[in-house]
């Protein structure tokens, strides 16, 4: 049975890169691997989602309602919109940022509160994080996307310096420093 | 190692290893990529065209004259590539010619849903469907052995979910071919009546060759396999749909996995049908394989239990055939909906602030810019193809010339160099007093920044002649072209004025690069001084995805605010402040 990850978030937040990220380390691990990615109009600001499996042999490439092992979520909202697709037992991991989607900024819908209480009444094993102010502390505000993954990687059975080589050979080297930086503090946060 | 690729980095690699010298495509969600990581292999030479019909027919030159060549597009641009398509069938090629085009089941990024699976039937065109990024490379490799061995374009067929998945990939060495020796041949290579009678009867008769090819070779060389497990039940299906009937039912089914869309496996579907109990087609989209089988009189359950509408899944097979389905649980929320939006700082939202106050009608066109159709800007009228805002603007104004006083037509940059020239051409020449706007934003956007003419660069980058927008209009006719900067919502309104009121045609050059290329400096985030905001929430009226109402007044998400300053010109008490 392969591993399911989902990776949830709002289009232009780097849950392309994250993905990639993790399935990178999955190869490196060597294990069958699929990762499912969206292109197009949706990444303009829209809910996307991309899928990473991995395991002895993977035929889907996307995981479907009840089926993710876990659930890494770049915005709160999204969390409670793809909750169900998570696999009971299964764990969500989110950031706890507030984007507000254009039908709330224009006063026809409304932002619901109570949205991390109303996913653990569901049942759901839920960490929510301050993904951002870990990322400006590793010296950028765009590295939310590595510091998820940091707090994802510990979820799986995978060395941190595969991880870590990974993180080395997807990022621009221009920017590889912060990013160690910010997967490390993700890391740290993923064993609390 | 094997490699994680996209199925459209394994079309690329495919193409380089089988020796493949020229490619030329138009990009299109979901087939882009193919192009571009194709480019990454200095040993083809790979180019943007303006459209998918040159594209294919700098693909048919280039295999007459020896070269093995490839294009690729999403489903609609089959349709524009649609007209050499179907004549370089009866030409045939001289070295392999592949296309490669990308249906969009579910629209993640397209206005229809067209199966072009028919095309391959229709067009007489053997097409191979691959199932992950692996059959991408090898079906690739396999079809230009396939394209000079019957003589024919073959085209290779994906889906979002193939074109757009990763999974791992095996490398070989390219193979490098000379140039294959073009001879004079009109009879083949002429196409004009006399000729393309003869040419029919050899297409008709390569049909059959390709038919016996698919029922007999193609499963020995792994385009087509038959797995047989509990007989039960047995299940056609290709490419993703496969894949996802493989995890809904594992060993509980038997497949026939079908790589040779067109012509189908007849003797296969048979026998295959006679051996399970139950025999399901599962195939997005339109019922194309189970057609073939009702056809050949076989008893098989398809359309009437699927869907003919959006993307499968595993669950869904699962739910259909065995009626089980995996629990999930729902949070009690009412959860608004996050449609794609118009990015912050986006040059084109200053320029739709200004038609919105104007309230005039747009005819719309397919780009980043089509989501100025949805709230709350809502100025697109229509939206039909690429070039479309263009002619069906002439043709409105052609129905009442009132409608000149107040229509205009939006059209991108790369889409009017596409297909929009042409319909500028008949407003000229045909003259009605229209006003097209050109959002130029210096790349083509939507598919992800592709080079287009326009720009002064070619894939590679390099430097490239550029068409001129404003030289064009003024040679096909346009007397009254200007130019406005889309950040001054003033300079475009007071403009888009002047033109519909003009008499005769104009062009309107709304001019700024898309605020995601990295050469476009981003100024600080701008704040909002709570004590001056009134609350009045004038700002939010342009739709911008950084501003939102918090704790009563409006905020600015500073990761996401590029300084475009489009936002204050919208503030009366000056509470946007650096």
């Amino acid at each position: 049975m392969a591993y399911s990850i989902m990776i949830v978030g709002v289009g232009g937040q780097g849950t392309l890169l994250a993905s990639r990220l993790i399935g990178d380390a999955m190869v490196r691990a060597g294990r069958d691997v699929k990762v499912s990615e969206v292109h197009g109009m949706s990444q303009r600001g829209g809910s996307v989602v991309t899928y990473v499996k991995y395991g002895d042999r993977v035929d889907s490439p996307i995981v479907d309602l009840g089926e993710a092992d876990l659930i890494l979520s770049f915005e709160l909202l999204e969390a409670a919109r793809w909750l169900p697709y998570l696999k009971t037992g299964g764990k969500l991991i989110s950031n706890d940022r507030r984007i507000d989607p254009m039908p709330v900024i224009t006063g026809a819908a409304k932002y619901p509160d109570g949205i991390d209480a109303a996913i653990r009444a569901a049942g759901a094993d839920l960490t929510l994080l301050d993904a951002l102010s870990l990322a400006v502390a590793a010296g950028s505000a765009k590295a939310v996307n590595v510091v998820l993954v940091g707090v994802a990687a510990r979820q799986t059975d995978i060395p941190k310096e595969v991880w870590l080589e990974s993180v080395r050979e997807t990022v621009p080297p221009k920017f590889l420093e912060m990013n160690l930086k910010a997967f490390e503090l993700g890391y740290a946060y993923g064993d609390k | 190692m094997k490699q994680l690729m996209l199925g459209n980095e394994g079309i690329a690699r495919g193409l380089y290893e089988a020796g493949v010298r020229v490619v030329s495509s138009y990009p299109g969600t979901p087939s882009t990529e193919a192009t571009e990581a194709a480019a990454k292999y200095p040993e083809m030479r790979c180019e943007w065209a303006p459209n998918e019909k040159v594209a294919a027919e700098v693909a048919a030159g280039a295999a007459i004259a020896g070269a093995r060549s490839f294009c690729s597009m999403k489903h609609v641009g089959m349709n524009v590539a649609a007209d050499p398509m179907f004549t370089m069938s009866y030409e045939g090629v001289n070295a392999g010619m592949v296309m490669l085009v990308a249906d969009d089941p579910g629209m993640h990024s397209s206005q229809n849903e067209q199966d072009s699976r028919h095309y391959a039937q229709a067009s007489k065109l053997l097409m191979l469907e691959p199932a992950d990024s692996e059959e991408c490379r090898v079906f690739t490799k396999t079809a230009y052995e396939l394209s000079e061995r019957f003589d024919t374009p073959v085209i290779i067929r994906e889906t979002t979910r193939i074109a757009h998945s990763r999974s791992l990939v095996n490398e070989e060495e390219r193979v490098e071919l000379p140039l294959r020796e073009y001879k004079k041949d009109p009879g083949k290579y002429v196409m004009m009546p006399a000729m393309a009678k003869g040419r029919h009867v050899i297409v008709e008769q390569r049909t059959l060759a390709e038919r016996a090819f698919a029922e007999t070779e193609a499963f020995e060389l792994g385009l087509n396999r038959v797995e047989y497990n509990d007989t039960r039940v047995g299940v056609i299906a290709s490419g993703i749909c496969y894949q996802y009937a493989k995890e809904a039912l594992g060993d509980r089914a038997s497949y026939l996995k079908i790589g040779t869309v067109w012509p189908l496996p007849d003797s296969a579907l048979k026998d295959f049908a006679s051996r399970c109990e139950t025999v399901w087609v599962i195939e997005e989209l339109d019922g194309f394989i189970e057609s073939r089988c009702l056809e050949l009189g076989l008893e098989v359950l398809g359309k009437d239990k699927f869907t003919l509408l959006g993307e499968y899944s595993q669950q869904m097979i699962k739910q259909v055939v065995t009626g089980e389905h995996s629990p999930y649980v729902k949070p009690g929320l009412d959860i608004p909906g996050r449609p794609p939006a118009l990015c912050a700082g986006c040059p084109h939202r200053g320029l739709y602030y200004a038609l919105k106050k104007i309230g005039c009608y747009v005819s719309g066109d397919i780009g980043c810019y089509t989501l100025g159709a949805l709230a709350p800007l809502g100025m697109i009228d229509t939206c039909i193809c690429m070039g479309a805002s263009v002619s069906a603007l002439h043709g409105r104004n052609r129905a009442d010339a009132a409608n000149a006083k107040n229509s205009v037509a939006v059209i991108g940059d790369s889409t009017f160099i596409h297909s929009g020239i042409t319909g500028l051409v008949d407003i000229a020449y045909n003259r009605t007093d229209s006003v097209v706007i050109v959002l130029d934003n210096s790349i083509t956007g939507m598919t992800g920044h592709q080079q287009n003419p326009t720009t002064g660069k070619n894939i590679y980058g390099e430097p490239a002649p550029a068409v001129s927008i404003e030289g064009v209009a003024r040679a096909v006719g346009i007397q009254r072209v200007r130019v406005v900067d889309p950040y001054d919502i003033k300079e475009c309104e007071d403009a888009v004025r002047e033109e519909l009121a003009a008499d005769g045609p104009s062009v309107i050059i709304s001019r700024r690069p898309c605020v995601l290329l990295k050469h476009v400096k981003h100024e600080p985030p701008r704040k909002v001084d709570r004590e001056k905001c009134r609350s009045c929430r004038q700002c939010l009226k342009i739709g911008c995805p950084a501003i939102s109402m918090r704790d009563g007044k409006a905020e600015i998400d500073f990761t996401q605010c590029v300084g475009c300053d489009v936002c204050k010109q919208m503030c009366r008490f000056g509470a946007i402040v650096d």
